[in-house]
């Protein structure tokens, strides 16, 4: 009895442990954001509430929290309220795989890379959701938007981590990351062309710029989450922000060698590993900014044009190629 | 009752539920919403039985694609409830000679064999140390490489066909040729003119 006990909180312990860092994540991921444009766009950003407006994220929380939460009339209560906890969930869940450093993982599952891959596409189901039980039509056709660019995306994510997979040998995520260590043979070398793929694909994932048409303000009113408010909305929020940062740790894992430094010598290797880890996070969540203050949104048609034309021919021809040149020169892991 | 039964116990109630529910709920994309929760706990149970390749398909196939454009459809069409429930009772009969055909072989299969033994001979058990999705995937590309490419064909087939049932000529299309438009110059689309007033450029 006391061993389960003792199990039971060890589980919760590693939960909180995840969970309370990875929400303080988002909330400065915001802020950061809000920075990073700023200077890009010659402002400061959000400079009152408290120093460098670093309290920023708690007012802003603070006021969500605060606020009613409004239920259309015409909605379906339950589902209405219940999509935007499936998104927040699912972002959440997939950290359980993540290695954070040699060893550091929740869940230290075989086929780690095909749940993050199956966790990723649930997440079009909150959205679905929350744009058919608002019963509107711009968060309809926002979620319908969105739900065919996610299906689309993904096949060309899929195809990309075929190519990693097939040079690792493995769809555990901490040998993926073991067998990219070595004086910088980190897979985004001989995968270039895929790295590009995939971040291009991970902003379309997450329904980020240049690709956030689900929310496009312009002819949407935002989309899928008009008719949110309050706690439902700010859900949405942290789900999508939390989502970035996933996919920016699955990008670190997958070509950037995770937790692994860029050189096994000295200076590099006195920085622990899940220092390394996050330090690529931001990298990744830095080009999303970047995308963000720079990039013109592109047109629906051009979007599933982007995807089908041309990601997807281009990934396809990379595993063959991949798959080719591997076992050419007899590289193929064992 | 031990940790791993308590929780196929748990599971498979929700997925005999949700399913229960599928063929109940009233509204259509309730009963898709509560498929996806059967796929889910199927899933789960894959995982309890060690089959983590499943179970992990099953979640990106069957959740991820299917139930998505099952989503779709069930969205887009406008479904008059009350017309579904009169058809409830007409297809009742044929429904249920299905479910009692289904039982017979049932009670046949398992009242002639007695449960726990095998016709057939079971497959290998995965050798030790191998993980069960290295053991699919050695086994799916060698020894099951011809049916593997015939699984693959028969898709291609399908697609082919789905693509040419719905694909029709609707006439002239305006079609955006991408490279045309980036190499289209200043002077194939600009002209300055100096429009004297009263004459217009004629």
């Amino acid at each position: 009895m006391v061993d389960q006990v003792l199990t039971i909180a060890i589980i919760v312990g590693q939960c909180l442990l995840i969970v309370v860092p990875l929400l303080l994540g988002v909330a400065y991921t915001t802020w950061a954001e809000r920075k990073v444009i700023g200077s890009m766009q010659l402002r400061q950003g959000p400079m009152t509430v408290g120093p460098w407006g670093l309290l920023q994220p708690i007012a802003d929380g603070a006021k969500l929290f605060l606020k009613e939460t409004v239920v259309p009339s015409g909605a379906n209560k339950v589902v209405f309220l219940v999509a935007p906890m499936l998104t927040f969930i699912l972002s959440l869940i997939a950290w359980a795989v993540i290695p954070f450093g040699d060893g550091l993982v929740i869940s230290n599952i075989n086929v780690g890379i095909l749940y993050l891959f199956a966790i990723s596409s649930l997440g079009v189901y909150g959205i679905i959701m929350a744009g058919w039980a608002s019963n509107s039509r711009y968060a309809f056709l926002g979620a319908l938007r969105s739900s065919a660019q996610m299906v689309s995306y993904e096949i060309a994510i899929g195809l990309i981590i075929i190519c990693v997979l097939i040079s690792a040998g493995s769809l555990n995520l901490s040998e993926i990351v073991r067998a990219q260590s070595g004086d910088g043979f980190w897979y985004i070398f001989p995968h270039f062309p895929m790295f590009v793929l995939f971040v291009a694909s991970i902003l379309a994932e997450t329904n980020r710029h240049p690709f956030d048409l689900p929310e496009d303000e312009a002819s949407l009113v935002t989309g899928y989450n008009v008719e949110y408010s309050s706690m439902a909305f700010a859900l949405f929020f942290l789900g999508e922000y939390a989502n970035m940062i996933l996919m920016s740790a699955i990008c670190a894992i997958l070509f950037l060698g995770g937790w692994l430094p860029p050189f096994e010598m000295a200076p590099f290797t006195w920085i622990p590993g899940p220092i390394w880890f996050i330090l690529k996070i931001c990298f990744v969540l830095f080009i999303f900014f970047w995308a963000r203050a720079t990039l013109p949104r592109y047109r629906y048609d051009q979007l599933m044009r982007l995807g089908w034309k041309v990601f997807l021919p281009l990934s396809l021809l990379w595993v063959v190629l991949t798959a080719g040149f591997m076992l050419a020169f007899d590289l193929l892991p064992a | 009752m031990t940790a791993p039964l308590f929780v196929f116990y748990v599971l498979a109630g929700i997925c005999v539920a949700s399913a229960v529910t599928v063929i109940s709920a009233r509204n259509p994309v309730h009963s898709v919403l509560f498929l996806i929760l059967a796929f889910f706990n199927a899933a789960g149970m894959f995982v309890l039985a060690g089959a983590e390749f499943l179970a992990m398909v099953l979640v990106v196939v069957y959740v991820g694609a299917v139930a998505v454009l099952f989503m779709f459809v069930v969205m887009m069409l406008d479904i008059d409830i009350v017309a579904v429930r009169q058809g409830f009772l007409r297809y009742l009969p044929v429904g249920a000679l299905i479910g009692l055909v289904l039982l017979v072989e049932l009670v046949l299969v398992f009242g002639t064999l007695g449960v726990g033994e095998v016709p057939f001979p079971a497959a290998e058990p995965t050798p030790a140390g191998v993980s069960n999705t290295e053991a699919l995937g050695a086994v799916l590309y060698t020894d099951y490489f011809f049916a593997f490419q015939l699984a693959g064909i028969i898709l291609l087939v399908a697609i082919i066909g789905a693509i040419s049932l719905t694909l029709r000529d609707r006439g002239p299309l305006k079609r955006q040729d991408i490279g045309k438009q980036v190499h289209r110059e200043r002077s194939a689309s600009v002209r300055l003119a100096r429009v004297e007033s009263g004459k217009g450029l004629g």
